[in-house]
């Protein structure tokens, strides 16, 4: 990824992964909250590493204990691009 | 309180509910029923669990938090709670137990644990780098992960954990499971054994032991055995207090007997040529059970197809049965379904349980040429009928007329390292 993501791409990258975790992808909207969709620490791990290769963010588990919605998620990898 | 204890103590551990993934299908019955019929599930020389197929058990999300080995271990849990009326139906947690949740325990044994896991993770640590190694990783290989899935999965909150005794952890677990329910410390337990190890590096690593049979065939006791068959699968057996069990109406399928466990201390892979340390837990689980030689009726042998372990085993059940060993059938199931290592003592247990029950006498397969000393009755080529007391019949016993008499077998299983666990079954 270089100069540009945009926060769309963060999205997808999000929804995509969520999805693939198990969660339902019919469910996986912005005010979808992580305890709705069934997505726990385990699943957040796994974000953070695939947040990390594909944007270079790297997000600490002190930082994901504070995300409880996707678009919490999207928008704290948002402000590290 | 005391004496409470006591009386439980007193109390016959029954078996409710059993369920097994081998590689002659899903299902214990499916197992018992073609082993029966002499059908065979070794491919391409392996025993591999072909039809088993995680979608039908498990949900994407339950899938992927599972390794193998514990996909198998939920599926065959999942039938036997579904067999002992603990659960509504087959592929559901149960939602409703017949105990505290506090007062079942979980005992699942297992050779490796998740090994395909702990494979995929050194791959990705080599090929992309450390920080792609996968946060699943040790929640999926660590070998009380199939333990965990099952608390979790029904809710049984009592103790739970695994035991690995290599190829005796099967046998371990529903040994522990029973002294579980004995000492008081649980009213039920769910036990059993799982193993998924059909990998690359297993292949290699028994293979440079010279432990896997060259020609892919398992045949125990026959001269011209090899190795043995490497196989996957699980089973799990649903243990309660036979008055709790008749007072709710289960169904009984048998009882655990007694538990015998002792060790070669002699060698890291080699049993004592003498059998005297596998005998040892023979005759363990037979002064468990409190039954004389004279009552068994069918062993159900490790049988393993390898040169050494047929022969030390043969000696052992001389050693344990004396004169009685030669008037009663002993057969291996690995002759069937190959070795499944650490779940090879669960899924033998349910193969015996359910062939006491019907009053048959499995079949060894594969053995039309016994080595020279290896002259018990080993069932070649198909089963017949188990009659109670074996051929004492013949012998001057006579069977009784009119009440039926309960059959009892013992199970043998022996891991490398030298652990011998045997159980001594009952069926009505």
């Amino acid at each position: 990824m270089s100069t540009a993501v945009t926060t769309e791409q963060v999205e997808k990258v999000v929804t995509e992964s969520l999805a693939t975790f198990g969660a339902d992808p019919d469910q996986i909207t912005p005010d979808a909250t992580f305890e709705a969709l069934d997505i726990d620490s385990l699943d957040l791990a796994e974000l953070s590493q695939i947040v990390h290769e594909q944007f270079g963010v790297e997000l600490k588990g002190s930082d994901v204990a504070e995300v409880k919605s996707v678009d919490d998620a999207v928008q704290l990898i948002a402000s590290r691009l | 309180m005391e004496a409470t204890a006591r009386i439980e103590r007193a109390d016959a551990i029954v078996v409710t509910g059993v369920g097994a993934v081998t590689p002659l299908g899903v299902g214990a019955r499916t197992l018992h029923e073609r082993w029966c019929a002499g059908e065979c599930g070794i491919a391409d020389g392996e025993g591999a669990c072909t039809d088993f197929d995680a979608g039908d058990f498990l949900s994407a999300k339950e899938a992927r938090r599972a390794d193998r080995f514990t996909q198998l271990a939920i599926a065959a849990c999942d039938e036997a709670l579904a067999d002992a009326g603990w659960a509504r139906e087959r592929g559901r947690g149960a939602d409703e137990l017949p105990y505290d949740r506090e007062r079942v325990g979980c005992v699942l044994g297992t050779g490796i644990g998740g090994i395909r896991t702990l494979v995929d993770g050194q791959d990705t640590l080599r090929e992309r780098g450390a920080q792609f190694v996968s946060p699943l990783s040790v929640p999926l290989m660590m070998s009380n992960a199939g333990a965990g899935a099952l608390s979790m999965r029904h809710g049984l909150r009592g103790p739970s954990f695994a035991v690995s005794s290599a190829c005796a952890s099967g046998a371990h677990a529903i040994g522990s499971a029973l002294r579980m329910l004995q000492s008081g410390e649980a009213d039920a337990a769910v036990a059993g054994g799982s193993e998924a190890g059909l990998t690359p590096l297993a292949r290699a690593a028994f293979g440079a032991l010279d432990a896997l049979s060259q020609t892919g065939v398992s045949r125990p006791f026959d001269a011209r055995r090899d190795g043995f068959v490497m196989g996957e699968g699980a089973a799990v057996i649903v243990l309660e207090r036979e008055r709790a069990a008749r007072a709710r109406g289960a169904r009984v399928i048998g009882r655990v007997r007694g538990y015998g466990a002792s060790s070669d201390a002699h060698h890291l892979t080699a049993p004592r040529e003498d059998g005297e340390g596998q005998a040892a837990a023979m005759r363990a689980a037979l002064a468990d059970a409190g039954v004389a030689v004279e009552r068994i009726d069918y062993v159900n042998a490790h049988g393993t197809s390898t040169p050494l372990n047929d022969r030390a085993e043969t000696h052992a059940i001389k050693l344990a049965l004396g004169e009685h060993a030669r008037r009663i059938p002993v057969s291996s199931t690995k002759s069937a379904i190959g070795h499944l290592l650490g779940a090879a003592g669960a899924v033998e247990a349910v193969a015996t349980l359910l062939a006491l029950r019907d009053r048959i006498a499995p079949p060894t397969l594969g053995l039309s040429e016994p080595e020279a000393g290896l002259d018990l009755d080993y069932v070649p080529g198909a089963a017949r009928p188990l009659a109670p007391g074996g051929h004492r019949a013949a012998g001057g016993g006579s069977a009784t007329d009119g009440e039926r008499q309960p059959v009892l077998a013992l199970s043998n299983s022996f891991g490398f390292g030298g652990h011998n666990a045997v159980l001594c079954l009952e069926a009505p």
